[in-house]
Protein backbone atom coordinates (compact mmCIF):
# COMPACT_ATOMS: atom_id res chain seq x y z
CA UNK A 1 0.00 0.00 0.00
CA UNK A 2 2.84 2.34 0.94
CA UNK A 3 4.33 1.72 -2.46
CA UNK A 4 1.47 3.52 -4.20
CA UNK A 5 1.82 6.80 -2.29
CA UNK A 6 4.12 8.02 -5.05
CA UNK A 7 0.99 8.29 -7.17
CA UNK A 8 -0.13 11.51 -5.48
CA UNK A 9 2.72 13.84 -6.54
CA UNK A 10 2.67 12.19 -9.96
CA UNK A 11 -1.07 12.82 -10.30
CA UNK A 12 -0.60 16.44 -9.22
CA UNK A 13 2.12 16.85 -11.82
CA UNK A 14 -0.02 15.34 -14.57
CA UNK A 15 -2.89 17.65 -13.61
CA UNK A 16 -0.60 20.68 -13.79
CA UNK A 17 0.75 19.60 -17.15
CA UNK A 18 -2.84 19.29 -18.36
CA UNK A 19 -3.68 22.81 -17.23
CA UNK A 20 -0.59 24.29 -18.84
CA UNK A 21 -1.11 22.38 -22.07
CA UNK A 22 -4.62 23.74 -22.41
CA UNK A 23 -3.46 27.20 -21.42
CA UNK A 24 -0.82 27.22 -24.13
CA UNK A 25 -3.47 26.80 -26.80
CA UNK A 26 -5.15 30.03 -25.72
CA UNK A 27 -4.32 33.42 -27.15
CA UNK A 28 -4.00 35.96 -24.33
CA UNK A 29 -4.52 38.87 -26.67
CA UNK A 30 -8.08 37.80 -27.42
CA UNK A 31 -9.88 38.71 -24.27
CA UNK A 32 -13.36 37.23 -24.11
CA UNK A 33 -15.87 39.94 -23.55
CA UNK A 34 -17.68 39.98 -20.25
CA UNK A 35 -20.42 42.09 -21.77
CA UNK A 36 -22.09 39.30 -23.72
CA UNK A 37 -25.86 39.38 -23.13
CA UNK A 38 -25.60 42.64 -21.24
CA UNK A 39 -27.40 45.75 -22.51
CA UNK A 40 -25.36 48.20 -24.51
CA UNK A 41 -23.66 50.72 -22.17
CA UNK A 42 -25.21 54.17 -22.05
CA UNK A 43 -23.44 56.70 -24.18
CA UNK A 44 -24.18 59.75 -26.26
CA UNK A 45 -21.54 60.74 -28.76
CA UNK A 46 -21.47 63.91 -30.84
CA UNK A 47 -21.13 63.74 -34.63
CA UNK A 48 -17.68 63.70 -36.15
CA UNK A 49 -16.58 66.86 -37.91
CA UNK A 50 -18.48 67.34 -41.13
CA UNK A 51 -21.51 65.32 -40.07
CA UNK A 52 -24.70 66.45 -38.37
CA UNK A 53 -25.78 63.29 -36.59
CA UNK A 54 -23.93 61.55 -33.78
CA UNK A 55 -24.53 58.15 -32.17
CA UNK A 56 -26.08 57.26 -28.84
CA UNK A 57 -27.10 54.06 -27.07
CA UNK A 58 -30.72 54.95 -27.86
CA UNK A 59 -30.00 54.30 -31.54
CA UNK A 60 -28.93 50.75 -30.80
CA UNK A 61 -32.26 49.01 -30.54
CA UNK A 62 -35.15 47.99 -32.73
CA UNK A 63 -33.21 45.79 -35.11
CA UNK A 64 -30.10 43.67 -35.26
CA UNK A 65 -27.09 45.82 -36.08
CA UNK A 66 -23.33 46.10 -35.90
CA UNK A 67 -21.33 48.61 -33.89
CA UNK A 68 -17.88 48.98 -35.36
CA UNK A 69 -15.03 50.66 -33.49
CA UNK A 70 -12.59 52.22 -35.94
CA UNK A 71 -10.13 55.07 -36.43
CA UNK A 72 -8.32 56.72 -39.33
CA UNK A 73 -5.03 55.77 -37.65
CA UNK A 74 -5.92 52.08 -37.57
CA UNK A 75 -4.28 50.01 -40.31
CA UNK A 76 -6.42 46.91 -39.72
CA UNK A 77 -9.55 49.03 -40.08
CA UNK A 78 -8.38 49.92 -43.58
CA UNK A 79 -8.09 46.20 -44.28
CA UNK A 80 -11.58 45.55 -42.95
CA UNK A 81 -13.13 48.50 -44.73
CA UNK A 82 -13.95 46.90 -48.11
CA UNK A 83 -15.85 44.15 -46.30
CA UNK A 84 -17.91 46.71 -44.40
CA UNK A 85 -18.59 48.61 -47.62
CA UNK A 86 -19.77 45.38 -49.25
CA UNK A 87 -22.15 44.70 -46.35
CA UNK A 88 -23.46 48.27 -46.43
CA UNK A 89 -23.96 48.30 -50.18
CA UNK A 90 -25.78 44.96 -50.09
CA UNK A 91 -27.96 46.31 -47.29
CA UNK A 92 -27.08 43.24 -45.24
CA UNK A 93 -27.14 44.91 -41.84
CA UNK A 94 -27.01 48.46 -40.48
CA UNK A 95 -23.51 49.37 -39.35
CA UNK A 96 -22.99 52.01 -36.68
CA UNK A 97 -19.52 53.44 -36.29
CA UNK A 98 -17.60 54.79 -33.30
CA UNK A 99 -14.64 56.88 -34.38
CA UNK A 100 -12.18 56.06 -31.62
CA UNK A 101 -9.47 58.51 -30.51
CA UNK A 102 -9.27 60.32 -33.81
CA UNK A 103 -8.08 63.94 -34.03
CA UNK A 104 -10.87 66.25 -35.23
CA UNK A 105 -11.52 65.99 -38.94
CA UNK A 106 -9.38 62.91 -39.54
CA UNK A 107 -12.30 60.49 -39.41
CA UNK A 108 -14.30 62.44 -41.96
CA UNK A 109 -11.28 62.72 -44.25
CA UNK A 110 -10.71 58.98 -44.10
CA UNK A 111 -14.34 58.23 -44.94
CA UNK A 112 -14.26 60.77 -47.75
CA UNK A 113 -11.26 59.01 -49.21
CA UNK A 114 -12.34 55.38 -48.81
CA UNK A 115 -16.10 55.46 -48.54
CA UNK A 116 -18.63 55.55 -45.71
CA UNK A 117 -20.35 52.27 -44.75
CA UNK A 118 -21.88 53.68 -41.56
CA UNK A 119 -25.50 54.60 -40.98
CA UNK A 120 -24.47 56.76 -38.04
CA UNK A 121 -21.11 57.69 -36.52
CA UNK A 122 -20.23 58.84 -33.02
CA UNK A 123 -17.09 60.81 -32.23
CA UNK A 124 -15.27 59.19 -29.31
CA UNK A 125 -12.20 61.40 -29.16
CA UNK A 126 -11.69 60.85 -25.44
CA UNK A 127 -12.08 57.09 -25.72
CA UNK A 128 -14.65 56.94 -22.95
CA UNK A 129 -17.42 55.17 -24.86
CA UNK A 130 -14.95 52.58 -26.13
CA UNK A 131 -13.89 51.79 -22.58
CA UNK A 132 -17.56 51.32 -21.68
CA UNK A 133 -17.62 48.68 -24.40
CA UNK A 134 -14.46 47.07 -23.04
CA UNK A 135 -12.59 47.83 -26.24
CA UNK A 136 -8.94 46.85 -26.29
CA UNK A 137 -8.02 47.79 -29.83
CA UNK A 138 -9.40 48.55 -33.25
CA UNK A 139 -11.17 47.28 -35.18
CA UNK A 140 -13.68 45.61 -32.92
CA UNK A 141 -17.27 44.93 -33.85
CA UNK A 142 -20.24 44.19 -31.65
CA UNK A 143 -23.44 42.51 -32.77
CA UNK A 144 -26.42 44.13 -31.05
CA UNK A 145 -29.82 42.44 -30.90
CA UNK A 146 -33.25 44.01 -31.27
CA UNK A 147 -33.46 44.75 -27.59
CA UNK A 148 -30.16 46.56 -27.48
CA UNK A 149 -28.07 43.80 -25.90
CA UNK A 150 -24.54 42.88 -26.89
CA UNK A 151 -24.65 39.33 -28.21
CA UNK A 152 -21.33 38.83 -30.02
CA UNK A 153 -17.95 40.51 -30.21
CA UNK A 154 -15.52 40.29 -33.08
CA UNK A 155 -11.98 41.29 -32.13
CA UNK A 156 -9.99 42.25 -35.19
CA UNK A 157 -11.02 42.86 -38.78
CA UNK A 158 -14.06 41.21 -40.28
CA UNK A 159 -13.05 39.30 -43.35
CA UNK A 160 -15.44 37.70 -45.77
CA UNK A 161 -14.66 34.33 -44.23
CA UNK A 162 -15.22 35.52 -40.69
CA UNK A 163 -18.51 37.11 -41.71
CA UNK A 164 -19.82 33.97 -43.37
CA UNK A 165 -18.55 31.54 -40.77
CA UNK A 166 -18.96 33.38 -37.47
CA UNK A 167 -21.09 36.49 -37.64
CA UNK A 168 -23.76 35.89 -40.28
CA UNK A 169 -25.15 32.84 -38.44
CA UNK A 170 -25.41 34.85 -35.22
CA UNK A 171 -27.19 37.66 -37.05
CA UNK A 172 -29.64 35.20 -38.60
CA UNK A 173 -30.46 33.66 -35.25
CA UNK A 174 -30.91 37.07 -33.62
CA UNK A 175 -33.24 38.16 -36.38
CA UNK A 176 -35.47 35.22 -35.58
CA UNK A 177 -35.72 36.31 -31.97
CA UNK A 178 -38.54 38.54 -30.82
CA UNK B 1 66.20 66.27 0.10
CA UNK B 2 65.36 67.05 -3.48
CA UNK B 3 66.14 63.69 -4.91
CA UNK B 4 63.94 61.62 -2.66
CA UNK B 5 60.44 60.61 -3.76
CA UNK B 6 57.47 62.19 -2.03
CA UNK B 7 56.63 58.78 -0.73
CA UNK B 8 59.91 58.63 1.20
CA UNK B 9 59.47 62.19 2.36
CA UNK B 10 56.04 61.48 3.70
CA UNK B 11 57.27 58.45 5.50
CA UNK B 12 60.07 60.23 7.29
CA UNK B 13 58.58 63.68 7.85
CA UNK B 14 55.06 62.71 8.78
CA UNK B 15 54.84 62.17 12.52
CA UNK B 16 52.93 58.87 12.11
CA UNK B 17 55.27 57.83 9.31
CA UNK B 18 56.04 54.22 9.97
CA UNK B 19 52.74 53.22 11.66
CA UNK B 20 49.70 55.07 10.26
CA UNK B 21 48.57 54.98 6.65
CA UNK B 22 50.60 57.18 4.33
CA UNK B 23 48.93 60.11 2.68
CA UNK B 24 49.15 58.31 -0.64
CA UNK B 25 47.44 55.29 0.79
CA UNK B 26 44.78 57.51 2.34
CA UNK B 27 44.24 59.27 -1.00
CA UNK B 28 43.84 55.93 -2.70
CA UNK B 29 41.32 54.75 -0.13
CA UNK B 30 39.32 57.95 -0.54
CA UNK B 31 39.25 57.50 -4.31
CA UNK B 32 37.94 53.98 -3.91
CA UNK B 33 35.27 55.17 -1.49
CA UNK B 34 34.20 57.91 -3.90
CA UNK B 35 33.94 55.59 -6.87
CA UNK B 36 32.17 53.01 -4.74
CA UNK B 37 29.68 55.61 -3.63
CA UNK B 38 29.22 56.77 -7.20
CA UNK B 39 28.58 53.20 -8.31
CA UNK B 40 26.01 52.72 -5.57
CA UNK B 41 24.33 56.00 -6.53
CA UNK B 42 24.08 54.87 -10.16
CA UNK B 43 22.61 51.53 -9.18
CA UNK B 44 20.00 53.03 -6.88
CA UNK B 45 18.97 55.62 -9.43
CA UNK B 46 18.41 52.91 -12.00
CA UNK B 47 16.35 50.96 -9.49
CA UNK B 48 14.05 53.94 -8.87
CA UNK B 49 10.52 52.83 -9.86
CA UNK B 50 9.46 54.10 -13.26
CA UNK B 51 5.90 55.01 -14.00
CA UNK B 52 4.01 56.34 -16.98
CA UNK B 53 1.80 58.80 -15.11
CA UNK B 54 2.06 62.18 -16.78
CA UNK B 55 1.94 65.51 -14.94
CA UNK B 56 -1.45 66.47 -16.41
CA UNK B 57 -3.04 63.35 -14.95
CA UNK B 58 -1.92 63.89 -11.38
CA UNK B 59 -4.78 64.73 -9.03
CA UNK B 60 -4.60 67.74 -6.75
CA UNK B 61 -5.48 65.74 -3.66
CA UNK B 62 -2.36 63.75 -2.68
CA UNK B 63 -4.36 61.14 -0.78
CA UNK B 64 -6.54 60.41 -3.81
CA UNK B 65 -3.52 60.49 -6.09
CA UNK B 66 -1.76 57.92 -3.94
CA UNK B 67 -4.84 55.68 -4.06
CA UNK B 68 -4.96 56.16 -7.82
CA UNK B 69 -1.31 55.08 -8.13
CA UNK B 70 -1.93 52.05 -5.95
CA UNK B 71 -4.98 51.00 -7.96
CA UNK B 72 -3.02 51.66 -11.15
CA UNK B 73 -0.42 49.15 -10.00
CA UNK B 74 -3.15 46.54 -9.56
CA UNK B 75 -4.73 46.90 -12.99
CA UNK B 76 -3.30 45.20 -16.03
CA UNK B 77 -2.73 47.16 -19.22
CA UNK B 78 -4.62 45.26 -21.91
CA UNK B 79 -2.41 46.31 -24.80
CA UNK B 80 0.86 45.63 -22.97
CA UNK B 81 -0.38 42.79 -20.87
CA UNK B 82 2.58 42.22 -18.60
CA UNK B 83 2.55 45.83 -17.40
CA UNK B 84 0.23 47.60 -15.04
CA UNK B 85 -1.58 50.70 -16.26
CA UNK B 86 0.65 52.65 -13.90
CA UNK B 87 3.73 51.49 -15.83
CA UNK B 88 2.43 51.34 -19.37
CA UNK B 89 2.77 54.11 -21.94
CA UNK B 90 -0.04 52.72 -24.07
CA UNK B 91 -2.87 55.15 -24.90
CA UNK B 92 -5.45 52.76 -23.47
CA UNK B 93 -3.52 52.68 -20.18
CA UNK B 94 -3.60 56.46 -20.06
CA UNK B 95 -7.37 56.48 -20.65
CA UNK B 96 -7.84 53.97 -17.85
CA UNK B 97 -5.63 55.96 -15.48
CA UNK B 98 -7.79 59.01 -16.12
CA UNK B 99 -10.94 57.00 -15.50
CA UNK B 100 -9.54 55.61 -12.24
CA UNK B 101 -8.87 59.15 -11.06
CA UNK B 102 -12.31 60.35 -12.15
CA UNK B 103 -14.03 57.60 -10.23
CA UNK B 104 -11.96 58.27 -7.12
CA UNK B 105 -12.86 61.95 -7.26
CA UNK B 106 -16.51 60.88 -7.65
CA UNK B 107 -16.15 59.05 -4.34
CA UNK B 108 -15.80 55.37 -5.31
CA UNK B 109 -13.89 53.08 -2.97
CA UNK B 110 -10.75 51.29 -4.22
CA UNK B 111 -12.63 48.04 -4.75
CA UNK B 112 -15.45 49.85 -6.57
CA UNK B 113 -12.99 51.42 -8.99
CA UNK B 114 -11.32 48.08 -9.72
CA UNK B 115 -14.74 46.45 -10.12
CA UNK B 116 -15.74 49.17 -12.59
CA UNK B 117 -12.83 48.27 -14.85
CA UNK B 118 -13.24 44.51 -14.32
CA UNK B 119 -16.93 44.73 -15.28
CA UNK B 120 -15.89 45.95 -18.71
CA UNK B 121 -12.68 44.07 -19.33
CA UNK B 122 -13.06 40.93 -17.24
CA UNK B 123 -11.17 39.60 -14.26
CA UNK B 124 -8.07 39.23 -16.40
CA UNK B 125 -7.50 42.94 -15.84
CA UNK B 126 -6.87 42.38 -12.13
CA UNK B 127 -3.19 41.82 -11.49
CA UNK B 128 -4.12 40.61 -8.02
CA UNK B 129 -6.85 38.01 -8.48
CA UNK B 130 -10.06 38.63 -6.56
CA UNK B 131 -10.61 36.53 -3.47
CA UNK B 132 -13.73 34.58 -4.33
CA UNK B 133 -15.06 31.05 -4.31
CA UNK B 134 -13.69 30.29 -7.76
CA UNK B 135 -10.29 31.84 -7.07
CA UNK B 136 -9.92 30.32 -3.60
CA UNK B 137 -7.96 27.38 -5.00
CA UNK B 138 -5.59 29.76 -6.78
CA UNK B 139 -4.85 31.61 -3.55
CA UNK B 140 -4.63 28.54 -1.32
CA UNK B 141 -2.62 26.32 -3.65
CA UNK B 142 0.85 27.38 -2.38
CA UNK B 143 -0.19 26.93 1.26
CA UNK B 144 -1.77 23.58 0.48
CA UNK B 145 1.34 22.48 -1.39
CA UNK B 146 3.48 23.41 1.61
CA UNK B 147 1.22 21.53 4.02
CA UNK B 148 1.27 18.53 1.69
CA UNK B 149 5.04 18.60 1.47
CA UNK B 150 5.50 18.88 5.24
CA UNK B 151 3.00 16.07 5.83
CA UNK B 152 4.76 13.92 3.25
CA UNK B 153 8.12 14.55 4.91
CA UNK B 154 6.68 13.77 8.33
CA UNK B 155 5.25 10.44 7.24
CA UNK B 156 8.41 9.53 5.36
CA UNK B 157 10.69 10.12 8.31
CA UNK B 158 8.32 8.32 10.65
CA UNK B 159 8.38 5.39 8.23
CA UNK B 160 12.17 5.40 8.29
CA UNK B 161 12.17 5.44 12.09
CA UNK B 162 9.84 2.46 12.16
CA UNK B 163 12.06 0.54 9.79
CA UNK B 164 14.99 1.24 12.04
CA UNK B 165 13.15 -0.17 15.06
CA UNK B 166 11.97 -3.36 13.38
CA UNK B 167 15.17 -4.22 11.55
CA UNK B 168 16.99 -6.80 13.68
CA UNK B 169 20.16 -5.45 15.20
CA UNK B 170 23.45 -7.23 14.69
CA UNK B 171 23.68 -10.13 17.09
CA UNK B 172 26.74 -11.19 18.94
CA UNK B 173 27.50 -14.01 16.53
CA UNK B 174 28.50 -11.56 13.85
CA UNK B 175 31.03 -10.01 16.12
CA UNK B 176 32.84 -13.22 16.84
CA UNK B 177 35.15 -13.29 13.92
CA UNK B 178 37.58 -16.10 14.01
CA UNK B 179 41.01 -15.04 14.94
CA UNK B 180 43.47 -15.69 12.24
Amino acid sequence: MRKFLFVFPLAAFVALVGYFAIGLTRDPSVIPTVLINKPVPDFDLPPIQGFTEGLSSEDLKGEVMLVNIWGSWCVSCRIEHPQLMALAEADEIPIMGIDWKDPPGEGAKWLERYGNPYAKIGDDAAGRAAIEFGVTGAPETFVIDKRGRIRYKQTGPITEQIWERDIAPVVRELRNER
Amino acid sequence: MKGSSSFETQKTLHPEGAEGPSRRAKGFLLLRMKSGFLALLCIFTCLAPAHAVEPDEVLDDPVLEERAREIGRELRCITCQSQSIDDSNAPLAKDLRIIVRERLVAGDSDEEVIAYVAERYGDYVRLKPAMRADTALLWLAPALALVGAVAGAFFYFRHLKRLEKTTPALNDDDEDLPEI
